[in-house]
């Protein structure tokens, strides 16, 4: 395919079904990670609902104890593996080769794949509901409660190979963007010159790369016992139940990075735009990106400070966890510097990054007060650390992407989502959340343990509950605002130029939504904010003065993603057959791939 | 310091009940909050609380700190029109360094009694502690007293003053010791044993519950916690360690329970006998052991209050009172239920 | 895809795909460590033999690491052989290495069974476990390479490996050097170093 003047924009330039299942395109598939990602957002936003129901006061009947059960498994689960992380991913793909100035990123089909494995995973995740059995032992199902002795159905199944595929998926994109962010940056865009969101994500892909493996070992280890019968967490054949908690831990504590990494980029691109100055000490919020990132891995044990694992270990882990809090603060504190002495315009983006400052500070203060062992002992596994952890994730890391999508929302799509709903959105969503996690700290604190279907009044915690469930639903409606506001923006939307912010980076310097080849002409950039900076890049006209070559699609992703996932089906079902016919499928696709013409 | 911290924690409880009076009034909740980690009861607890009151008031400064910060640069630099673009500024290194090492200066005063505290703790002496197995189940609580050949289920009697070493361990999946205004709390894992060592202060009922996720009935896996005088704990000892009243005793009804209880059901695991042991008629080991049934103050996993009502509820449908339990529903007749409710009422 | 990488600007002047190819091999190296730390810290826990020192036949996996290791050498001269354009050699060396390849696997089958029969299973205790899960996990990986390499003797018999190609055959050497690497690894900490069941 030859792409010339007469090829306008990404979306338009062929809007068919089998155009949107073949493409290789970064920034269709960027789209799909956010549609898809948005909707399993919504699923687990129904979860929560269905749980506040439950607790809004106590001694409720709204839903029984397995129900309930599998309800929070799965609404940690879909918001951690199926909303936060692929809304991430889909910044990732539209964003990055933009703010580096690449065509797409360095292996256009391996991103397909990337994204059909994702979307395929979670479909199989969340198939458990159809057949009654979705995952009920928390999003961090402890060994041995997840043996063939305790959890005899298959919802243990879906959720370990579920987690499988989706990690399959993470990994991909991982070793694809680093490839990318590594050696397809335009000229001149040396590394500290990149924009902050693509350092922060260069940094969570590091950790995906390192981190997933760890979990797919516990996993495979979990299917052997189930499966074959082995003795990984069978205390009675002498092993310990400690090792899937360590396994696990030493994964979802660099997960939490992986989670609010990429948000601190976006907000990190978000505060100088409406600030209308550079970000504050670039180079120090990069480093102590990295620095978060690095003792992030030393820290895994401090959610097993319960487990008796010793003073000493427990000195350490505590300690080492209090360290992170000096990096985050120093993040915290350059942010409003950058604030500090400018031409603040509040804008829904920008109202969302400030949101995103305070809550984040609340989350990670409470996250100071259980690195502290001691006090850990009364926290862990109540509603503090519920209140604590949603602080981070909604208050941090959602914060953060609703604001990221009012302020990409007109470069992916050529308009500009609406303010008034936008603003409109925005408080709902800060008082509801408040109001919902707020009195988490103090319910959790008087003494109701998370994961329960049901509480005593006599703990005197219905009131708070109450309130926490009244909040939960406004933070509901505000997403339907969201919603509405992307539906009115479709039809009534105002158009957006290059660059309606006034922004600093190159995504902002063709013509919006992009053009399929992203840049008429390779971009060099001299400065780390090329469109403030006189000079500070050339001139990237509307027209390519020659005709550029886009990569055409290709299905094989598609069949390879549907090979590995009929893989994991037959494994599921323990039909041999099926497996190994899925398992052709994925070898013969892989081979295709390989040989299939595909120039870039 | 001691004394000092300890008026400086009366200080603090007083002004965040207060701050979170507003709260609590506005929910509409009153105590006088069973669970509650803000009034412990031992020297553990309140050095426990005595660190996250110390934490507390750090975040609290630092959280004025940056709201404060905020909330001025967004008044005080929000957009005029006509203003010109502002100066360019990238950073500056006194101020980065100044605000690394702020935050680095804090953590190391909390981490200074958080590291004493962890090693106090680990050094606690348990020469004279009276030593008390702790076992979890899938939904109840196990107790032995090794000293005194007790054992009972999910109400902890403790003597006031002396020490106690609990070793916490699992039959099944992994549970979570929780006693807030004793002790905060600790994992019981199989093949592991944990310790949890205290010294309770005051006489007086505590509640607890399970705190690590263990499956279906999670909710439902709760107990209480009795300190009593030593005299007091000593006549509880002997109630404890007396012989269930002899047969002949019995009236009709609670002998028809007795029948109920002895009989062979099918399926055979449907039998009382199968799973609970009473002196001189049974000695299974996977239920609760009912010696001294009439004298727990509850039932089913220390969800309902041990009357005859309750129990009677529980033994016409166990899964219904507690989703999942591992106690079938036996079929008993309302006959043999209201003997059996007798009966185990009657074993104090 | 390897010629328009050519003509396409890098930043570091190196290929995508090899740097793509290093970040895959760091994930690697968490995931085999992950299965190897768990086999040290299972090793002489489990309640019930065989043990290690009861079954491990140290002469037999000796041969076959050095094939292995052997297999490594062939893998050096066949991409020298197809960076110099040189056919013939190239698919001698490259079929050496898949086969060389091809006889660990039968070695390894053969211990598989070997085990089995004398009553060592993956369920019969964790020393079973952790070994199996490790030591298959490796052979899977050598099979993954030896149809990697049997397809790039395949492509290199049909004349369709020349030099230009020479970086598909580097990355395969990269794999089937660290898969080899890994290995070492494995045959010390399993084989030659065993730690009896604590005193």
């Amino acid at each position: 395919m030859e792409a010339t003047a007469a090829t306008p924009d990404s979306l338009e330039s062929s809007s068919r079904l089998w155009s949107w299942i073949t493409t290789t395109d970064h920034k269709r598939i960027g789209i799909l990670y956010g549609a898809t990602a948005f909707v399993f957002l919504l699923i687990g936003g129904l979860e929560a609902m269905l749980i506040r129901w439950q607790l809004m006061k106590p001694d409720n009947d709204f839903v029984s104890a397995e129900t309930f059960n599998e309800l929070f498994t799965m609404h940690g689960t879909t918001m951690i593996f199926l909303a936060l992380m692929p809304l991430s991913a889909a910044f990732f793909n539209f964003i990055i080769p933009l703010q580096i100035g690449a065509r797409d990123v360095a292996f256009p089909r391996l991103n397909a794949f990337s994204y059909w494995v994702f979307l395929l995973g979670g479909l199989f995740l969340n198939a458990s509901f159809l057949f009654g059995a979705a995952p009920d032992a928390g999003w961090f199902g402890y060994a041995n409660l997840t043996s063939i002795q305790y959890s005899p159905g298959v919802n243990i199944d879906f959720w370990a190979m579920g987690l499988q595929i989706l990690g399959i998926a993470s990994l991909a994109a991982a070793f694809n963007f680093i490839a990318t962010i590594i050696n397809m940056r335009a000229p001149g865009m040396k590394l500290m010159r990149m924009p902050v969101f693509t350092w922060m994500a260069f940094i969570t892909q590091f950790i995906i790369v390192t981190a997933f493996p760890v979990i797919t070992v516990a996993l495979v280890f979990l299917m052997f016992d189930r499966m074959f019968g082995a003795n990984f967490y069978n205390p009675n054949a002498g092993g310990d139940l400690l090792l899937w908690q360590h396994l696990f831990w030493l994964f979802g504590h660099p997960e939490v990075y992986i989670l609010i990494l990429p948000t601190m980029g976006m907000v990190s691109e978000i505060l100088p735009t409406f600030s209308r100055k550079p970000l504050f000490g670039y180079p120090v919020i990069v480093y102590s990106g990295i620095l978060i990132g690095t003792i992030g891995w030393g820290v895994w044990s401090h959610h097993m400070f319960a487990s008796g694992m010793g003073a000493a270990a427990d000195t350490y882990f505590g300690a080492a966890s209090m360290l992170i809090a000096i990096p985050t603060g120093v993040k915290i504190f350059n942010w409003i510097a950058t604030m500090w002495g400018g031409k603040i315009r509040f804008t829904t983006p920008m109202l969302f990054s400030i949101a995103f400052i305070m809550l984040f500070t609340i989350g990670g203060i409470s996250g100071v007060m259980h690195a502290s062992p001691p006090t850990d002992l009364q926290q862990t596994d109540t509603y503090f650390v519920v209140a604590h952890l949603h602080y981070v994730l909604f208050g941090g890391a959602f914060m953060g992407i609703f604001g990221a999508i009012y302020y990409w929302w007109p470069k992916v799509f050529g308009r500009l989502l609406n303010e008034r709903l936008g603003k409109l959105h925005f408080w709902l969503a800060f008082i509801g959340l408040n109001v919902t996690f707020f009195p988490m700290h103090l319910i959790g604190m008087l003494g109701m343990p998370r994961r329960v279907y049901t509480y005593s009044a006599e703990l005197g915690v219905g009131g708070m509950n109450l309130a926490a469930t009244i909040g939960a639903l406004t933070l509901g409606f505000s997403t339907l605002v969201l919603v509405y506001n992307i539906w009115h923006t479709a039809a009534k939307g105002e158009k957006a130029g290059k660059n309606p912010w006034g922004a600093a980076t190159l995504e902002w310097a063709m013509s919006s939504p992009p053009p399929v080849y992203n840049f008429s002409v390779i971009p060099e950039v001299t400065s780390r904010l090329p469109l403030w900076t006189v000079g500070g890049m050339n001139e990237i006209p509307d027209v390519p003065p020659e005709p550029i070559h886009v990569p055409g699609g290709s299905y094989w992703p598609v069949l390879a993603a549907l090979g590995l996932v009929g893989f994991f089906t037959g494994a599921l079902m323990h039909s041999l057959w099926v497996a190994l016919a899925a398992a052709a499928v994925l070898v013969v696709s892989v081979f295709k791939w390989a040989f299939e013409p595909f120039e870039m | 310091m001691n004394l000092d911290r300890r008026s400086f924690r009366r200080a603090n409880q007083l002004a965040v009940l207060a701050s979170a009076a507003l709260l609590l009034g506005l929910a509409g909740c009153q105590g006088p909050f069973p669970q509650s980690t803000f009034s412990a009861t031992t020297e553990l607890g309140e050095d426990l609380s005595g660190l996250f009151w110390m934490i507390f008031w750090w975040g609290v400064a630092v959280f004025a700190v940056v709201q404060v910060g905020l909330i001025y640069v967004m008044i005080r630099f929000r957009a005029r029109p006509d203003q010109p673009d502002p100066a360019p500024i990238h950073g500056h290194t006194a101020l980065e360094i100044a605000w690394t090492l702020a935050p680095a200066m804090i953590i190391v005063f909390i981490a200074v009694p958080t590291i004493q505290v962890i090693w106090k703790e680990a050094g606690t002496d348990t020469a004279n502690a009276l030593q008390v197995q702790v076992i979890g189940h899938q939904w109840w609580w196990e107790y032995r007293y090794p000293e005194y050949g007790i054992v009972t289920a999910n109400d902890l009697h403790l003597p006031q003053g002396r020490p106690v070493e609990l070793q916490l361990t699992s039959a099944d999946v992994i549970h979570s010791f929780w006693l807030p205004r004793l002790a905060g709390k600790r994992d019981m894992i199989l093949g592991r044993t944990n310790r949890l060592v205290f010294t309770p202060d005051s006489v007086g009922e505590f509640w607890g519950q399970c705190a690590e996720y263990c499956g279906t009935s999670h909710a439902n896996m709760r107990f209480r916690a009795f300190v009593h005088t030593a005299a007091d704990f000593d006549s509880w000892v002997a109630e404890q360690t007396s012989a269930p009243a002899a047969a002949e005793t019995l009236n009709d009804l609670e002998r028809r329970g007795l029948a109920a209880y002895r009989e062979v059901r099918t399926p055979a695991s449907n039998s009382c006998i199968a799973c609970h042991a009473i002196q001189g008629i049974s000695a299974g080991v996977l239920g609760p052991d009912l010696n001294h049934m009439g004298s727990r103050s509850t039932v089913a996993g220390g969800t309902l209050e041990n009357t005859a009502d309750n129990l009677a509820a529980w033994l016409r449908d166990p899964a219904a009172v507690k989703p999942g339990s591992l106690m079938p529903n036996t079929g008993l007749t309302e006959s043999e239920i209201a003997g059996l409710v007798a009966y185990l009422h009657s074993l104090r | 895809m390897s010629t328009a990488a050519i003509g396409h600007y890098t930043s570091t002047g190196q290929d995508t795909r090899k740097i793509a190819f290093w970040t895959f091999i760091g994930s690697e190296c968490m995931l085999f460590g992950t299965l190897i730390a768990t086999y040290l810290s299972y090793e002489g826990k489990s309640v019930v033999g065989p043990t290690p020192q009861e079954i491990l036949n140290i002469p037999l996996t000796s041969v076959s690491t050095f094939v292995l290791l052997m297999s490594s050498l062939a893998m050096v001269l066949a991409l020298a052989a197809v960076m110099r354009g040189d056919t013939r050699y190239s698919k001698v060396w490259l079929a050496t290495t898949a086969v060389l390849g091809a006889v660990f696997l039968v070695f390894q089958a053969f211990e598989f069974t070997q085990f089995v029969d004398e009553g060592l299973k993956i369920s019969t205790n964790l020393f079973g476990s952790t070994f199996f899960v490790l030591t298959g996990c490796h052979g899977l990986h050598v099979l993954v390479g030896v149809i990697w390499l049997a397809t790039l003797l395949i492509m290199s018999a049909r004349g369709k490996l020349g030099p230009e190609k020479a970086m598909n055959v580097e990355i395969a050497g990269l794999y089937w050097h660290f898969v080899d690497v890994v290995w070492i690894v494995i045959f010390t900490v399993v084989y030659l170093i065993q730690r009896g069941p604590a005193a």
